[in-house]
């Protein structure tokens, strides 16, 4: 403690009142109750705690000396100075809780930022809607027992076309418009649909067979806004005693209503495809085409032809069976609107990414 | 195949306002799908009729071009114009400019009057031109819409047309007639008639129909005939060639007759060009009857007609002048002087008919469906002859159709009959089905009753005999496409109408869900969505640049591929064996569309040719192949293994205020194949790479197990320059699905200790072209089995390293199972670590 300091602190303790002076003290109260007031944020408390409050103040100083006083004297002179500083701590107190929250106030105000600014700081990825779109396909018929099978894309020509019935010299082989690899004594194709899965399902599996076959096919499609030679399709088949193409019906109602909605109708029409007979095309309702309400063709399907079922080694005159196939990218199209082909295999990240998870 | 309303309503009941669209919801019902319309009054209106040049002055103008100045009377003489509107003359004479000259005064012409609109919104209206009011256009047949002349406009007279002056154009061309166009399936050839059609009309509306080859009487032979020779050495499938051949002469033809104008505009409804008379009546029987006829001038014919197979090195030039080697397996139309045409594809220029002809023999013939199929496609020849022909055409229908076209050249060619009729080769039997009772009902879902099968079968022409099995249905001759019961309950139930099938829902056996290989294909898939990146679907057609760049090699060879016979684009005829060239196409498209910040993916199968690529012998169908041949069949198909690749280039994100995203680098395309490996579990092992199309110093191969599974990093940059990608554009690729296998099957759980963790650094020196990857596996393995984990934080090369070594930094977590390690423990782990790093690379502590 330096000279200066015993020095003031000797000033101060002259300048107290006296611990019975009642006026003395109420005024120094009335002078610490200003400071108080008057404080406008945590420092300047701080400054009138130490002025008021502290230990050179006229108030401590006072209370220290009723240690010196006559014993009548003490009980006065404590009741005195004790409220007094009671007074004062309540004041100092309740301005502590003021500004306190003045100042978290003050802080959370100056810690604002502009939320609009905020930068996009990491990319959301995307999967393609088509390949959403084929697991909902699957999800759909994995729900009702049904298993999905794949195949390989270059496939052999007998599973493409001999075990579907395709005669080698029928036009319907022609309708396929088939890559086919070199040479040509080799056999391959790219698969044009996916049914060689459903052959190597039916020869590789135990009946009854309940299969949904989803995946890439190929065509010698030029690119354009409704044609690509790579596009993807999901086939159904299904092998046990006793189908019926009623049982063909209601499985495609039932799909179509899961996939677009219990008012969902399907329609089908006489059609001519190898592999079945009787043969169909199945049509759906679609109440929000462009253009108005119309019924838009979706795929085919029909009834095992037994020759098929026979080059899978299931005897026709036991098991029957039905099968249906349509495409995911028609599917797509009709079912979001997309205007062109080229959005859906052209990559623009745009496409993928402005799906979401809405499939 | 189009059908003119006009022509199905003469042998159907089709209501006289029904439009096409009414009768393709008509057909649809019965397996005729809607193609389009075809409806010349869709394009054409107003007022359009049959004027008479009355006056021609022709002006010259200053631009050197001569017009005519034409008074062209519209009413007939005598008669007031009823007609009103802005530049039509009350007094029925028009003034019109017409710039053609192929006519002259009193020529009656087609005008079209002011208010008439043309094909391509082109209306009429009175304009000053040439310093007069034309009011009107007289019209070519390309203006209306009705023909493809280009000698100007219509002249009546030349087409054979005398009508009185004011006739409604409309009328006169058959433009208010309209068709409706359907698509015809394969297995029914005989809708690309009116015949077929119709009666499909009435099975579709339950209405009567008439068949029109009812309505033609034949003519008994009563001369001799044409003389034919069937002759087939090399039958395809042992099916002859040549069933039947019928011929009919007719002589004393005018050629100069013009088509009558409802066969024109019947023809041309139909899609096909009006050629000359003789050629349209050809035509004309052919969509009638769905029999293609070939009419030959019968004086440049030589001889005997002979029906044969072509001999090796024969050459025929055929009607489109042609010179064409032919094949042993074409069949041939041949006379003593050679070969005349090829059989149902097309004819020769000797014996075509010409404006000179006057005497014709028509031919009617069947011919084998696959035989034609393939001259067609051999030569390159599609018809409507061969169309019909592949399809299969009537056998019984030949003689009534060559009778048809003898009468329409009496007729409207002023033919004369003869009775010299030659009908060679026999008409199949037709074929015999036994449908058993109830099996139509047991495989549609519906109780047909036994009316409904014989009144279906009976309507498409069957003949139906009931007995005590069910149904004996003689198939008719026009469908060879009915030969299994299948067949007939297809015709019953589309009869009574697919309509009436109800829906029941099978039930499955209890299924598996999806296999382990489709989940973790699917997790992979949304895993890499989830670190941020975009799937996109690529082609899988590539050049062998690309594939020998992207692809992996054989020791000491070029990449394998599997390539195209008949690629979109000749370059691009390889199947690829990376994902890369797709990804690094798509990449630059969008860069060309201004997003230059990309992460792709892709997932999808390459294609790699083992030692055996296909299969020779192709087994039949309808029967299942014995094991040995299926091995082989699945022995032949290349292997295609799932894989996933991505690209990165740009940045993470896009740069805002305060926010300045990271390029993508090498780290990442290796964290994203680390990212792979971490779903599914498999310990992915990293080296410095050595593949060509990355950067030498800046990709990594990847194993599992030891075996490689592939590559990620830099792409070299003289790549990226020449494929005009941006500098630093990374990539990675893996084979998924021999990662997928090597997933382990079950984990089994760690017991997770609680003991307090106790945790050490090491800095370590090394020569600087050791790689950090071989010396934290080396720590990893010198601390044992109290080592919990062990990172690299901090590489450094500089101030107190000596040149040519570097600093590596390894924090170190130890952790026992049972109990708190001392700090000696601890020391002595992280010791044993940094022995044998010394030992293995000289590494010596900073």
């Amino acid at each position: 403690m330096s000279d200066q300091t015993i020095q003031e602190a000797t000033e101060a303790e002259l300048n107290a009142p006296h611990p019975t002076d009642e006026a003395g003290i109420n005024a120094a109260v009335q002078a610490a109750l200003a400071a108080i007031e008057s404080a406008g944020d945590l420092t300047e408390l701080k400054d009138a705690r130490l002025a008021h409050s502290g230990e050179k103040s006229a108030l401590s100083l006072a209370n220290r000396q009723i240690g010196k006083l006559d014993k009548s004297e003490k009980a006065v002179a404590g009741k005195l100075v004790g409220g007094a500083r009671g007074r004062v701590n309540k004041a100092l107190a309740a301005r502590t809780v003021v500004l306190e929250e003045a100042e978290a106030a003050r802080i959370l105000e100056e810690e604002t930022v502009d939320v609009t600014a905020a930068p996009r700081r990491r990319r959301v990825g995307a999967r393609h809607p088509l390949s959403v779109l084929q697991d909902r396909v699957s999800d759909i018929f994995v729900g009702m027992g049904w298993e999905i099978a794949e195949g390989p894309e270059v496939e052999s020509e007998w599973f493409n076309f001999d075990a579907l019935n395709f005669k080698p010299d029928h036009p319907a082989r022609e309708m396929q418009d088939t890559f086919f690899i070199e040479p040509a004594d080799a056999h391959l194709v790219l698969r044009t649909h996916t049914s060689p899965v459903q052959v190597r399902s039916m020869l590789q599996r135990e009946t009854p067979v309940y299969v949904l076959c989803p995946g890439r096919t190929f065509r010698t499609d030029e690119l354009d806004a409704t044609h690509t030679p790579v596009f993807h399709q999901f086939e159904g088949l299904a092998v046990d005693k006793g189908l019926t193409m009623a049982d063909l019906r209601g499985t495609l109602e039932h799909f179509a209503r899961q996939m677009f909605g219990k008012d969902a109708q399907i329609r089908l029409r006489p059609a001519y495809f190898p592999f079945t007979e009787p043969s169909a095309e199945l049509d759906i309702w679609h109440p929000g085409a462009k253009g108005g309400p119309r019924w838009i063709e979706w795929g085919g399907c029909g009834m095992i032809n037994p020759n098929v079922l026979r080059a899978a080694g299931i005897d026709p005159e036991e098991y029957s069976g039905f099968a249906f196939g349509m495409g995911i990218e028609r599917t797509l199209m009709f079912r979001n609107d997309v205007p062109d082909m080229h959005d859906m295999i052209e990559g623009d990240i745009r496409f993928s990414q402005h799906f979401g998870m809405e499939i | 195949m189009r059908i003119p309303l006009s022509w199905l309503r003469e042998y159907t009941q089709l209501p006289a306002d029904a439009s096409a669209e009414d009768l393709m919801a008509d057909l649809v019902k019965v397996g005729l799908e809607e193609e389009d319309v075809h409806r010349p009054s869709d394009n054409l209106s107003g007022p359009i009729v049959v004027g008479q040049v009355l006056s021609l002055v022709k002006e010259e103008q200053t631009n050197g071009k001569t017009i005519n100045w034409c008074q062209v009377r519209v009413v007939p003489e005598g008669t007031e114009q009823t007609l009103t509107g802005k530049g039509i003359e009350p007094n029925g004479v028009q003034g019109i400019i017409c710039g053609a000259h192929n006519f002259v005064e009193g020529d009656k012409v087609v005008v079209t009057l002011p208010g008439a609109v043309l094909p391509g919104d082109f209306k009429i209206t009175p304009r000053k031109t040439y310093g007069h009011v034309s009011a009107g256009m007289i019209a070519s047949s390309r203006e209306l819409g009705i023909g493809e002349d280009h000698d100007g406009i219509m002249v009546l007279a030349n087409f054979g047309l005398d009508p009185e002056v004011g006739t409604d154009a409309f009328e006169l061309f058959g433009l208010n007639d309209q068709a409706a166009e359907i698509n015809v399936t394969p297995d029914r050839g005989y809708c690309f008639s009116i015949r077929g059609v119709a009666r499909e009309y009435g099975l579709a509306t339950g209405t009567s129909f008439t068949d029109p080859a009812s309505t033609i009487k034949v003519t008994a032979a009563t001369g001799a005939g044409h003389q034919v020779k069937l002759s087939d050495d090399a039958p395809i499938y042992d099916v002859p060639g040549c069933t039947r051949f019928v011929t009919r002469e007719v002589t004393g033809i005018n050629p100069a007759l013009p088509t009558p104008r409802w066969m024109a505009s019947r023809l041309q409804l139909a899609g096909m060009r009006s050629i000359s008379l003789v050629v349209d009546i050809s035509n004309y029987v052919m969509l009638e009857l769905g029999a293609p006829l070939h009419f030959y001038d019968a004086d440049k014919l030589t001889g005997a007609i002979t029906v044969r197979r072509a001999t090796a090195g024969e050459k025929l030039t055929t009607l489109d002048e042609k010179n064409r080697e032919l094949s042993v397996e074409d069949l041939l139309i041949t006379d003593e002087s050679g070969a005349l045409g090829i059989a149902g594809v097309m004819g020769g220029a000797a014996t075509e008919v010409s404006d000179s002809t006057s005497r014709v023999l028509i031919e009617a013939a069947h011919f084998d469906a696959v035989s034609i199929g393939r001259s067609r496609r051999r030569h390159k020849l599609p018809s409507e002859a061969s169309k019909r022909f592949e399809r299969g055409v009537d056998p019984r229908i030949m003689d009534i159709a060559a009778q048809r076209a003898v009468n329409l050249l009496v007729e409207l060619a002023g033919g004369t009959e003869t009775a010299n009729v030659t009908d060679a080769g026999m008409v199949p039997a037709d074929t015999q089905i036994q449908l058993p009772a109830g099996f139509a009902g047991a495989l549609i879902g519906v109780e047909y009753t036994d009316e409904q099968t014989i009144t279906a079968l009976g309507g498409i022409g069957a003949t139906v005999e009931q007995n005590a099995e069910g149904f004996m249905v003689s198939a008719p001759s026009w469908r060879p496409d009915l030969e299994i019961e299948e067949d007939l309950v297809e015709e019953v139930a589309r009869v009574v109408g697919y309509d009436q099938i109800p829906a029941t829902l099978p039930v499955a056996p209890p299924g598996r869900g999806l296999t382990r290989t489709q989940s973790q294909r699917r997790r992979l898939l949304q895993g890499l969505a989830d670190a941020g990146l975009t799937e996109v679907l690529t082609y899988p057609f590539v050049s062998e640049a690309q594939n020998n760049t992207f692809g992996t090699p054989e020791a000491g060879s070029t990449v394998k591929a599997v390539s195209l016979a008949n690629p979109i684009s000749k370059e691009f005829r390889f199947l690829r064996t990376s994902l890369l060239p797709g990804l690094l196409d798509t990449a630059r498209r969008n860069i060309g569309r201004g997003f230059r910040d990309l992460a792709l993916y892709e997932g999808g199968l390459v294609f790699l040719p083992g030692e055996q690529l296909g299969s020779a012998f192709l087994p039949p169908l309808g029967v299942k192949p014995s094991d040995e041949v299926l091995a082989d069949l699945y022995h032949g198909v290349p292997h295609q293994p799932w894989q996933l690749a991505a690209v990165f280039t740009g940045h993470e994100a896009s740069a805002a205020a305060g926010f300045a995203p990271r390029l993508w680098d090498w780290a990442d395309a290796l964290d994203a194949a680390r990212t792979v490996a971490d779903i599914l579990g498999v310990q992915l092992e990293v080296a410095q790479g050595d593949h060509q199309a990355f950067h030498p110093g800046r990709a990594a191969t990847l194993k599992v197990a030891g075996e490689v599974v592939g590559y990620a990093g830099e792409l070299h940059p003289a790549l990226l320059k020449d494929a005009d990608l941006p500098p630093r554009t990374v990539a990675m690729e893996l084979n998924a699905a021999a990662m997928m296998a090597a997933a382990p099957q079950v984990v089994v759980a760690q017991s997770l200790s609680t003991q307090p963790l106790a945790t050490q650094d090491v800095a370590l020196v090394v020569d600087q072209h050791v790689v950090a990857g071989h010396v934290l596996d080396t720590l990893r393995e010198g601390a044992g089995a109290l080592l919990e984990d062990i990172t690299l934080f901090d590489v450094y090369q500089g101030q107190g390293i000596e040149e040519g070594k570097k600093s590596l930094a390894f924090g170190l977590r130890f952790r026992a199972e049972d109990r708190t390690l001392t700090a000696d423990e601890a020391s002595e782990a992280r010791a044993a670590a940094v022995a044998l790093a010394a030992e293995k690379f000289g590494a010596t502590q900073r």
